[in-house]
């Protein structure tokens, strides 16, 4: 099986002044299709920089990554953003969904930029915020929503262009315990059905819903094992918990 | 995004803020509007002034005195009194001239019983009615033979009528009036031609020339009107008149005209320098409003797109090209530059109405410098949009989204 993301001796070195500081000094990662890998370490280790660059958000300095058959280090800013828009879907720990828009049109952000036309647009955007179990709140703003609701039309939003990897940084970062359950129950659930899930997380409680934790010390991988003890969501007992709130 | 998207997208932000949009956009409504209001009055004065000088007549040829020369220096035209009853004599007698108006004019007092105006006072012959193109509207102008006896007779004009018979139907025909204790009978009233710029062409007396410079003692002659022939002998004309001046004068071959010779046609081309540098001033001095107005509309997106940076950063991280963020921005500044221009242009043109309407002036409101409004309203959002666009397409998503 052709590995999803390859990653070959990735360096990131930021100028400070006159100061380098490698927030990576050689990383080498596989990620297989179907994975659910959970970054861990403390802050300052790179797990972010890390995070970055498996995004395209950043570039590294030195260093082969491959996603989906693509070579990421040597693109133009403009080709990471189509990598980004097609590729890859982002759940933040802060949401970052637009104040002051629904939503539904929220989720039909990603679509805009990748030319869907605005029918089709509406209708994944329906069906994808139905499939985080919010069909019954498509016209409210952000600030109408609980935190757990927001973060769900986030997942909404990563999913609905079908990315082959969605990546989560801190999603329950900002969520109280039995939200980030509800949260974690989601990811699970889509990972159940083929999608490979990136999450970066400083919570052990958080990572053990993974299958595959890679640990991150000094800008280096110190620990890349499979999860012993996984801990599984019953969907059934979310989903009814679901039922009493709407 | 295709464009319609991104207007869209526009059109919300523009409307988040109302009231900012409309202050921003107020420093463009001031200066298109301020643009179409100066044009409009600019045209508006340079078409009155080439209406009056079109009255004139196209045949029409005006000899004014040269410049005097006072020991080598140069006086300014006009400062010479070269201009004498003689020389219309010699004006009149050649064969491409139809008529000859001598025109001498002073303000002065005109009394009617116990009724006394200030008006003015002008000289001129029985040929003035052809060579001005004025019109007799009661009784009749005064003839030759008036003009040779220095007769004290009279024409007036409507204005002049109602400040001394109490109103304009008045008859004031073989009345009575007295210039400078000198009574003159009046003959006939010219018909009304309204005011031109701040004269008021109702507003004169006249008499002979004859009996204006050597009874009242009007001094020389400032201006002589002659008309050709024909509007083809404009050119002949001028040769005659100089040759019968230049003889009249005695003057060698060796000098100067001490006299100048001009044409409506010249007259026009000067006056319509005048006012087309007027206009052009007055657009300038707008046009300044204008630019000020698009700095305005920079600054407010440059704040903008610092207010918006989480929002910049949320699109680039979804997938928002450098292209569909600057073309966001973009479309937004022309939004507000556009609809600012708009508003400025129907504000314009309301301006430029209510100064007609409430002033003497005259404007011309035509489609040129609303269209150039437009357009230059349209350029200031792209102008001064542009930097600001940049500057969020340029940002960095991940600095972005954890921008708080």
């Amino acid at each position: 099986m052709q590995p999803l993301i390859r990653i070959e001796d990735l360096r990131k070195i930021y100028h400070v002044g006159d100061q380098e500081i490698h927030a990576l000094s050689g990383v080498s990662l596989t990620i297989n299709p179907g994975e659910f890998v959970a970054i861990m370490g403390p802050s300052g280790s790179g797990k972010s920089t890390m995070m970055n660059v498996l995004g395209c958000l950043d570039k590294p300095t030195i260093g082969e990554y491959v996603l989906d058959g693509h070579a990421i280090s040597q693109l133009h800013d403009d080709d990471l953003a189509i990598i980004r828009n097609r590729k890859i879907g982002f759940v933040f720990q802060s949401f970052n969904l637009l104040s002051r828009t629904s939503a539904v049109e929220n989720v039909e952000l990603p679509m805009l930029y990748s030319g869907v036309s605005s029918k089709e647009r509406r209708q994944r955007a329906i069906e994808a915020l139905q499939s985080v179990g919010l069909g019954t709140r498509l016209y409210n703003k952000p600030n109408e929503l609980s935190g757990g609701q927001q973060q769900r039309v986030s997942i909404a939003r990563a999913l609905v262009n079908n990315p082959v990897i969605i990546m989560a940084d801190e999603p329950t970062g900002a969520l109280d315990t039995r939200t980030s359950v509800e949260i974690m129950s989601i990811f699970q659930r889509l990972n159940d059905m083929g999608k490979t899930i990136i999450l970066v997380t400083h919570e052990p409680d958080i990572a053990d819903y993974a299958k595959r934790i890679v640990r991150f010390r000094d800008g280096r991988i110190v620990e890349d094992v499979d999860v012993q003890n996984r801990r599984i969501v019953a969907e059934i007992a979310v989903a009814a918990e679901e039922e009493a709130i709407s | 995004m295709n464009f319609m998207e991104s207007i869209r997208v526009s059109i919300r932000s523009v409307l988040a803020n109302k009231m900012r949009s409309f202050l921003t956009m107020l420093g463009i409504i001031i200066g298109v509007s301020a643009v179409i209001a100066m044009v409009s009055i600019g045209q508006g004065a340079s078409s009155s002034v080439t209406s009056q000088i079109q009255g004139l007549g196209s045949n029409l040829l005006i000899v004014s005195p040269g410049q005097a020369s006072q020991g080598g220096i140069r006086l300014g035209a006009g400062s010479a009194n070269t201009l004498t009853l003689k020389d219309a004599e010699a004006i009149a007698k050649q064969e491409s001239v139809a008529g000859v108006a001598p025109d001498v004019t002073k303000q002065a007092q005109v009394v009617y019983r116990n009724q006394n105006a200030s008006t003015t006072i002008e000289g001129t012959s029985q040929n003035y009615p052809d060579v001005r193109s004025a019109k007799i509207q009661s009784g009749r102008f005064f003839n030759k033979y008036e003009v040779q006896g220095q007769a004290n007779v009279a024409v007036i004009g409507s204005e002049v009528v109602k400040n001394l018979f109490g109103s304009a139907t008045a008859n004031p025909l073989e009345q009575k009036i007295e210039i400078n204790q000198i009574s003159f009978t009046v003959v006939g009233v010219l018909q009304s031609q309204g005011s031109s710029g701040n004269t008021n062409n109702d507003d004169r007396v006249i008499i002979p020339v004859t009996t204006a410079v050597n009874r009242l003692g009007l001094g020389n002659i400032r201006t002589m009107f002659v008309s050709a022939k024909s509007a083809d002998l404009m050119d002949q004309a001028t040769i005659d008149v100089t040759t019968a001046l230049r003889g009249a004068h005695r003057l060698l071959p060796k000098n100067d005209n001490d006299f100048q010779i001009s044409s409506q046609a010249q007259i026009l081309s000067t006056a319509q320098g005048i006012t087309g540098i007027m206009t052009t001033l007055l657009a300038g001095i707008a046009g300044i409003s204008l630019l000020v107005g698009g700095i305005g509309i920079m600054n407010i997106m440059l704040v903008s797109v610092t207010e918006r940076t989480r929002e910049i950063g949320i699109r680039k991280a979804i997938g928002a090209t450098r292209g569909a963020i600057m073309r966001q921005f973009l479309i937004e500044s022309v939004m507000l530059s556009l609809l600012g221009g708009i508003i400025g242009i129907g504000l314009g043109i309301g301006i430029a109405k209510l100064v007609s309407q409430f002033s003497t002036l005259t404007t011309t409101i035509s489609l040129s410098p609303i269209l150039y409004a437009f357009f230059f309203s349209m350029m200031v959002g792209v102008v001064f949009g542009v930097y600001p666009a940049r500057k969020a397409a340029r940002l960095n998503p991940i600095d972005a989204l954890r921008y708080e």
